[in-house]
């Protein structure tokens, strides 16, 4: 058990990539820490280095308040599961489990005992006996998680270890996952792509881009406040619309939206609406609303998800490129999504009008893509 | 019948599903007909050796060859063994063999390993050197590798058979390109476990090579075994001397035992024999291992 933590390190790749770039991060003692991002940010990268399978370039990670930046993965006294889990092909589950603890010569006695705990917890205790190759992709899940806990390790390192798992069961690992976490209370950093793992597993959410750290908080607080226009869009599911607008006497305009942005300050700006956020207007002069051409509906059952159209320009999250605008379209249009009651009965090519909830609007600098509030 | 009657009346359109005749089976396949003759041919040599070792020595000289003895002189072969140390060719022979194969299995394994997983400078360049003295024919380094060996005082001994090919760059090329292919996770899997560089390697590595190691084990075994230009070479004394160069004892200056020759012959290869039902079973089994699917 111990805390975690990257002081302004730096990961070059030859080839002049660089993977992680001056990332500094705490993860104190018993912290479930996710790691997000799109592919290629780094996320790997930076588990792998805690792990000691790379050596940063500058920077120091200290693991319980020891420097470990140049120490051998066998010296860190960390556990990490692998995506493809990895297990010794030639042992046998057992042997597997007790690999670990037995380059660490711990007593047999004490080795027996071990993995029996450890796979009684996982449900293990049928399959010591095989092979990984006779086991399903859920069971050699569970051996590589046991793998990790039964040495006991100060720190545990995932990288995206229910990526490969069929969905139902990638649920049932989730809620397994979180219940061994708080029955163990290991330091943890957990590197997914999957929204939902990193909003309810985590305590903590760390996003990452091209190298960088963009935020870190809670996942409610990275949610509710991005601080950038990138984390707003890539945090939730369906991601943000994002909207040009111009500001002046605060209020925002963008297409035929108008609302109100009394702390923003006068010209471009990026306006951010979560499709939850938007419902259908109650009356033609509702305030803060804009007419949306339905293209597709995505029945979910108890609610819908409808693509389409509205007059505007679409903004990048990414605001070093420029998106292109629509060919062919005279007045532009940008392409939203909203997320409404699944009773409506809607039909695609109807023309709604959809408001905007009050308070829920997000703003970005137009150049730096800064959250301004 | 009945059934194909029903997938047509299922998929009316599905002109695809009308049941195929089946060819007439033959007990064999057309390619018999071009490997009977083959194998036949492989045979012959082998045949004839041991109808050779059991013929009389008149009967083996003859032209055209006798290919049914007149009775089966089993003798033969007590006579071979008795008139040469075979004991001492067997011994030499086992000893070389042997521990060539240890040695290319331990020092090719440990250089293939570093060129495969260590960064070091000149890694490559290394490799691409070492490869191109496969290009290089034996008869050219014979004369150094003689004077390096006498150097070392290990002419006409066993020792002076087995140092010089302890470890070969063929074998470190086998084993770099298989342990390219090997999960690079799992070593780095064992290193978070605590094992140290060489644990790994031992107790990962290795045992996810025996299918190649026992590839390795077999043909330099086979090398070894039937050498003969290397021991002609530094071997002057019958009891140093392994098997094949022993056997061409037989060959005297005017007349060639023939039938103690062939039977020496057959008694040579019972060894190889061996190997390659051994590891055939070893073959089996680790690809039972290998066929796992990641
Ligand atoms: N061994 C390496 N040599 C060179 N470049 C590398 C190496 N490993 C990773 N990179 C580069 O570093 C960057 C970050 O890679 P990393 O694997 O950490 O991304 P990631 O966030 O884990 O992506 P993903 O979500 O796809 O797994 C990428 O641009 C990648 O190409
Ligand atoms: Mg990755």
């Amino acid at each position: 058990m111990a805390d975690v933590s990257f002081q302004d390190v730096t990961k070059e790749f030859p080839g002049a990539t660089v993977a992680v770039d001056r990332l500094t991060l705490d993860v104190p003692d018993g912290e479930f820490m996710i790691l997000v991002g799109p592919s290629g940010c780094g996320k790997t990268t930076a588990l792998r280095l805690v792990a000691g399978l790379e050596t940063a370039t500058s920077g120091a990670i200290t693991i319980a308040g020891k420097n470990v930046t140049h120490l051998s993965p066998r010296d860190r006294d960390i556990a990490m599961v692998f995506q493809n889990y990895a297990l010794y092909p030639h042992m046998t589950v057992y042997k597997n489990l007790a690999f670990g603890l037995r380059q660490r010569r711990t007593g047999r006695a004490e080795i027996e005992r071990r993995v029996t705990e450890v796979s009684a917890m996982l449900g293990l205790d049928e399959l010591l006996a095989r092979r990984p190759a006779q086991l399903s992709g859920g069971q050699r899940q569970r051996v590589a998680m046991g793998r990790a806990l039964v040495r006991e390790p100060k720190a545990f390192l995932l990288d995206e270890p229910l990526s490969n798992l069929d969905a139902k069961l990638r649920v049932q690992m989730r809620a397994e996952l979180k219940r061994l976490h708080q029955q163990m209370d290991i330091t943890t950093i957990y590197v997914t792509h999957d929204q939902v793992e990193a909003m309810t597993l985590g305590d903590r959410l760390a996003v990452m881009r091209a190298g960088k750290l963009q935020q870190v908080g809670t996942p409610q607080d990275v949610y509710e406040r991005p601080t950038n226009v990138f984390v707003a869009h890539f945090i939730g599911s369906p991601p943000m619309n994002l909207l040009k607008a111009t500001v002046a006497a605060g209020r925002a305009q963008a297409g035929d939206l108008s609302i109100e942005l009394p702390h923003v300050p006068e010209g471009p700006c990026i306006i951010g609406i979560r499709p939850d956020s938007l419902s259908l207007a109650q009356g033609e002069d509702a305030p803060a609303a804009l007419d949306f051409d339905i293209e597709v509906i995505e029945p979910l059952g108890g609610e819908l998800l409808a693509h389409g159209f509205v007059n505007g320009h679409l903004a990048s999250p990414d605001t070093s490129d420029e998106m292109p605008l629509l060919a062919g379209a005279s007045e532009s249009r940008a392409e939203i999504t909203a997320k409404l009651d699944g009773r409506l009965r809607l039909k695609a090519g109807a023309r709604v009008r959809l408001a905007v909830r009050p308070g829920e609007v997000y703003a970005f600098d137009a150049a730096t893509g800064d959250a301004l509030r | 019948m009945e059934s194909g009657a029903l997938i047509r009346a299922d998929r009316p359109l599905d002109l695809e599903a009308v049941p195929e005749r089946r060819p007439r089976r033959w007990p064999f396949s057309p390619w018999h007909f071009f490997l009977i003759p083959l194998a036949l041919m492989m045979l012959m040599p082998l045949v004839w050796s041991v109808v050779t070792s059991l013929e009389t020595s008149s009967e083996a000289q003859r032209f055209p060859p006798v290919l049914i003895p007149s009775a089966l002189h089993f003798s033969n072969y007590v006579d071979a063994w008795n008139s040469l140390p075979f004991a001492h060719f067997f011994l030499n022979s086992f000893l070389y063999s042997l521990a060539t194969v240890a040695g290319n299995l331990l020092f090719c394994s440990l250089a293939a390993y570093a060129f495969a997983r260590l960064r070091f400078i000149g890694s490559n360049l290394l490799f691409v050197l070492l490869l191109v003295t496969l290009m290089v024919p034996f008869q050219v380094v014979l004369i150094p590798t003689f004077l390096i060996v006498r150097n070392l005082g290990l002419i006409d001994s066993v020792g002076g058979l087995i140092v010089p090919n302890l470890c070969g760059v063929f074998g470190i090329f086998l084993l770099r390109q298989f342990f390219q292919s090997l999960p690079v996770e799992l070593e780095e899997a064992a290193r978070i476990d605590g094992a140290s560089r060489l644990g790994v390697f031992f107790k990962i590595v290795l045992p996810l090579s025996a299918p190649v190691l026992a590839t390795l084990a077999i043909i330099q075994f086979m090398w070894s075994w039937n050498d003969f230009l290397w021991p002609l070479i530094i071997i002057t004394t019958p009891e140093h001397s392994p098997l094949q160069l022993g056997l061409s004892m037989f060959q005297g200056t005017h007349v060639t035992q023939w039938n103690l020759l062939m039977a020496g012959t057959v008694m040579s290869q019972i060894p190889m024999l061996a190997v390659f039902l051994l590891a055939q079973r070893w073959f089996i089994q680790s690809i039972a291992y290998t066929g796992i699917k990641q």
